[in-house]
């Protein structure tokens, strides 16, 4: 049933920016239209492109933030949040609990 | 016209004219507006569910650019779990079925869970939710939950110390239940604080209360207060996912902020809960399994769409087996599993499922 969902009506995690919409929500409370609004701003591509693989899977290589497929080099777990901290300007606790392990 | 089919409420197809389609859907709507005392869907929000409906095609979606988040409650176990949870049984660790979900299925966020999913039997192993937790949180990218069901009747006899309202009520000892619902909250309130604290030490996103509610306005005033702790106290996002469409009032009498939780429908659950500074609000809409799925999800939409409109956080709607519209069976048909997913987003307008 899940995929049902993930086919019919999500945005698709990794693949595109899913993700990154999902962390607005979490950290600022956004509802769906101004959080797609916001990271599609952070990312400089239009809101349409958030939900296009192709357009996201290239932009997040770029940025670096992880990509869906597995790519050597590119940012991995914690490296990808701690850019995606960084680009959308938010707290990401793991990413603050790292570098406070750092002494950062 | 030729027949149209669909599914009833238990699974099994349906082959209804359109007249019939377009009766259940107007009444559908009209059973959720006046038990919630909100307005019925609009003419071209029926229109859009006829056409679905009638449509021959295996599945349904969203309009480009119109994709919603999803949450999960239930955590991996979907894949890992046994038939109670709908599982498959797969052999696979909740680490790797969490990177299952975020790699091959495209899940915007996930949840850990313990398999047995309440906050009582979890909490004595919480060092090792713990070290479940920090794993995923090291090696995966999307946002991790950890979830738990409050589930307060865990907490009364023969499964707790407290006595059972359900025992106490067909005597007539209605004081003495009240008291048993007032001690009992206190113990399970006690416990999800204790548990979202240790979600919180190792750096969790999210905490999910999932299945709020499911013994009745107890359970909802102990998880309120609960989310007002998290959110005055932690870092974390809280979701709260709720049991039933209407707060049963096994007490009758508690109130949150001066509203009695007992007879709460879901726009109404979405009130208190964002008052109590929730992130994310997840509302149910009980399937009937005797009727046809477009007068189920009509009315789920009703109920949904009245959470939407007024709401100043997420809504995620749950669209599970045996809510949201969605069949009561452990295997939901995808024709109607992705109609009410769609029109869940494009009608109610859902900020996420």
């Amino acid at each position: 049933m899940s995929i049902s969902h993930a086919l019919a009506s999500s945005m698709g995690g990794i693949r595109t920016a899913g993700d990154l919409v999902a962390r607005m929500q979490l950290a600022r409370k956004m509802r769906l239209d101004e959080a797609k609004k916001y990271v599609a701003e952070k990312l400089d591509v239009s809101v349409a492109d958030l939900c296009d693989s192709t357009v996201m899977r290239r932009r997040r290589e770029e940025l670096d933030i992880g990509v869906i497929t597995a790519v050597a080099g590119a940012a991995k777990g914690l490296e990808a949040k701690a850019r995606i901290a960084d680009l959308l300007g938010v707290r990401i606790n793991c990413v603050e609990r790292l570098k406070s392990k750092m002494g950062l | 016209m030729a027949e149209i089919q669909t599914r009833m409420g238990d699974g099994y197809s349906v082959f209804m004219s359109g007249e019939e389609i377009r009766e259940d859907l107007v009444a559908g709507s009209a059973d959720a507006a006046k038990k919630g005392k909100i307005p019925v869907l609009e003419p071209d929000e029926l229109d859009y569910l006829f056409e679905m409906f009638a449509s021959p095609s295996r599945i349904w979606g969203v309009e480009r650019g119109h994709e919603a988040v999803v949450s999960k409650d239930g955590s991996t176990n979907s894949l890992y779990s046994a038939q109670l949870s709908s599982g498959v049984g797969l052999p696979l660790s909740r680490e790797q079925a969490f990177r299952t979900f975020e790699r091959a299925f495209g899940f915007d966020t996930m949840e850990v869970g313990h398999t047995d999913y309440s906050v009582k039997p979890a909490k004595p192993i919480v060092v090792l939710e713990q070290n479940h937790v920090e794993a995923v949180l090291h090696t995966t990218i999307i946002p991790v939950f950890y979830g738990f069901m409050p589930n307060l009747g865990l907490y009364y006899q023969p499964d707790g110390p407290f006595p059972n309202p359900s025992d106490l009520l067909p005597k007539g000892q209605i004081a003495e239940a009240r008291a048993a619902t007032e001690e009992a909250l206190e113990a399970c309130y006690t416990d999800v604080v204790w548990m979202t604290g240790k979600m919180a030490e190792v750096g969790a996103d999210g905490i999910n209360y999932d299945t709020t509610a499911s013994t009745g306005d107890g359970e909802f005033l102990a998880t309120l207060r609960a989310v007002e702790w998290t959110a005055k106290n932690t870092d974390l996002a809280v979701e709260v996912g709720m049991a039933a469409e209407c707060v049963l009032g096994f007490h009758g009498q508690l109130e949150y902020r001066g509203r009695r939780l007992a007879g709460m429908w879901p726009h109404q659950q979405m009130e208190v809960v964002q008052e109590a500074g929730a992130h994310v609000f997840g509302p149910v809409v009980n399937t009937n399994s005797r009727r046809s799925t477009p007068w189920n999800l009509a009315r789920a939409i009703t109920f949904v769409k009245a959470c939407t409109k007024d709401a100043k956080i997420p809504i995620h709607a749950n669209v599970g087996m045996g809510v949201g519209g969605v069949p009561m069976f452990e295997i939901p048909p995808i024709d109607v599993v992705t109609r009410c997913s769609a029109a869940m987003v494009e009608i109610g307008k859902v900020d996420g499922l």
